[in-house]
């Protein structure tokens, strides 16, 4: 199982003939084990890394850092789920230190998320005070490294 | 006065390169130039060409070590070293071998770090070779070998080894090879080119071999981390062998440091110094920016290495089901990052075969016969490449199959 996620952590177009070969079991071994973690919600979905700005799209983005006073009877789940409704929030994550959840929001412009954070977010009951870090370069997201890409310039051939 | 006047009228009589020639040793002049050289002519005129012909990792550097590598650069460590190699660094060596082959080398006297196992390999054939020594050097193996005997003065003797055989060479080749003059024998498992691998069985037999008569080992395990069913047998480890054998290593396929130039030799104390002594005076020691991420590797970079041994596991799976789904013979690797089809089914000859495959399908492999006369009719595919890329040569390589 560990190899075939393994596998297929970063390229998911791999063809299940592929994966049976490398690890040595039948293809229709591999399907079934494809079918079982999708099923137990092991592999999640499939997504496509995009690089929106090469498309011509432009996206803002910020983090935003939020104080909360929690209500009695309900703890910080019900208000990081009630956000993460938002589409425009892109993750939110509870957070140890000055503050207590940590969201990304993506908007068209800087105006949009503005007024998203303090229409929708800072209007909250809970939430007793937003900062809003605007992003203005992504180096690195979830371990892939979106500048230039080393190359390293090998012989073609070497004994 | 006449010397000079002649030497000018030759000037006149000859281009200047020809002039030149005749300075060349004629020891240099026998060696035959490398059967690799013209593929690499071939295929840097050509554009789009997967190359499966490559024998480093296609892995970078792991960053840990390059950042110890520039970490040290800013700290200013850019002087010698000993003679012998940083000793923290010899220090890691001698407790890898203690840890992994229970085999004890004194890390102030036992253990040379060398420029690259190249390096270490011509010192140990100058270090041990007379003229007229014979040295028995089993084929298909590592282009340098032979060259490097001949260059210290010694006589290489080929022994062939066989697919029938999965490419080992055995006790009974080895006795047949031997002479008066025999005085060493190299040993290069996990191999290049063909991924075969010893079992202790087999180098039992052969240390009887050797012992039998008198004769001492050169053993090249640079590819040992690199074996995919169990553990590597390194060959001081049998019983007897360490007083009787050099063992070359080094950092190029295990930690993807080769043009890093890291290597080493480990042996008992007499060989050692015997090596030292004509390391000192050609290279006086191995660059310290290299020593510095040697040690980084050996204390941190088993994860980094397990992964990479992973990854070329399924390649390795990959290429050579590929290989004999389309028809062409391959003998299982169990070790080092290369496959070795046969195409003696196609009738052409290994450069025939190469040269055509690389300029009707635009993919790189070394004919099998640069690495041996018993190579010809195999080729060496090296899977040192991304899968997506072997996907492809694959795909290439039966499309060339099917036109023939």
């Amino acid at each position: 199982m560990k190899e075939i996620l393994e596998i297929m952590e970063n390229n998911p177009r791999i063809g299940t003939r592929e994966i049976a070969t490398m690890i040595g079991i039948t293809e229709a071994q591999v399907a079934s084990k494809i079918k079982q973690l999708e099923k137990k919600g092991i592999i999640r979905k499939y997504k496509t890394v995009i690089d929106w700005e090469k498309a011509g799209e432009e996206y803002v983005y910020a983090i935003i850092e939020i104080k909360v006073t929690l209500r009695s009877r309900t703890g910080y789940d019900a208000i990081a789920e009630r956000i993460a409704k938002f589409p425009e929030v892109r993750s939110v994550r509870l957070i140890s230190g000055g503050y207590d959840l940590s969201l990304t929001v993506r908007g068209r412009s800087m105006k949009d998320v503005a007024f998203f954070v303090a229409e929708k977010i800072a209007t909250l009951e809970q939430v007793q005070g937003t900062v809003t870090h605007f992003v203005l370069r992504t180096y690195k997201e979830d371990g892939d490294v979106l500048f230039e890409k080393e190359r390293s310039e090998r012989l073609a051939v070497s004994p | 006065m006449s010397y000079s006047r002649k030497s000018a009228q030759n000037a006149l009589l000859y281009p200047r390169e020809v002039m030149s020639e005749k300075f060349v040793a004629e020891t240099v002049r026998q060696i035959p130039p490398s059967g690799i050289r013209k593929f690499f002519d071939l295929v840097l005129e050509m554009d789009g060409v997967i190359s499966l012909g490559v024998g480093e990792p296609d892995f970078v550097t792991p960053w840990h070590i390059r950042e110890a590598c520039i970490y040290s650069l800013e700290k200013g460590v850019t002087s010698y070293t000993s003679n012998y190699g940083l000793l923290e660094l010899r220090e890691l060596i001698s407790n890898c071998y203690k840890k992994d082959h229970r085999v004890n080398y004194d890390p102030k006297s036992d253990v040379l770090v060398t420029t690259g196992v190249s390096e270490a390999a011509d010192l140990a054939f100058r270090a041990m070779i007379d003229p007229g020594d014979e040295v028995i050097v089993p084929e298909p193996c590592y282009v340098s070998y032979k060259p490097s005997v001949s260059l210290a003065g010694g006589k290489p003797i080929p022994v062939p080894t066989y697919q029938e055989n999965e490419f080992r060479v055995t006790a009974e080749q080895i006795r047949k090879s031997i002479t008066k003059k025999t005085k060493a024998l190299v040993l290069s498992y996990p191999n290049n080119p063909t991924g075969a691998v010893m079992r202790r069985k087999d180098l039992e037999e052969i240390a009887d071999v050797v012992t039998e008569n008198d004769l001492v080992v050169i053993s090249d395990e640079v590819y040992g981390k690199l074996t995919y069913d169990g553990a590597h047998t390194c060959f001081s480890s049998i019983s007897g062998m360490r007083e009787r054998s050099i063992i070359l290593n080094g950092f190029s396929k295990s930690h993807a440091m080769t043009g890093l130039r890291l290597g080493y030799a480990v042996g008992s104390e007499p060989l050692i110094a015997a090596m030292t002594k004509i390391h000192q005076y050609a290279m006086l020691c191995a660059p310290v920016t290299a020593q510095m991420g040697g040690i980084e590797a050996l204390k941190n970079g088993d994860g980094e290495m397990q992964k990479m041994v992973r990854e070329y596991d399924r390649r390795r799976r990959l290429v050579v089901s590929g290989l004999n789904k389309m028809g062409l013979d391959c003998f299982e690797p169990m070790g080092a990052f290369y496959a070795f089809p046969s195409i003696k089914s196609t009738g052409l000859t290994s450069e025939e075969f190469a040269e055509r495959l690389l300029k009707e399908q635009k993919v790189a492999v070394v004919p099998g016969n640069v690495f041996g006369e018993c190579g010809e009719g195999y080729l060496r595919c090296s899977y040192a490449t991304s899968r997506e890329q072997l996907i492809e040569a694959l795909s290439r390589i039966e499309a060339f199959l099917d036109s023939l």
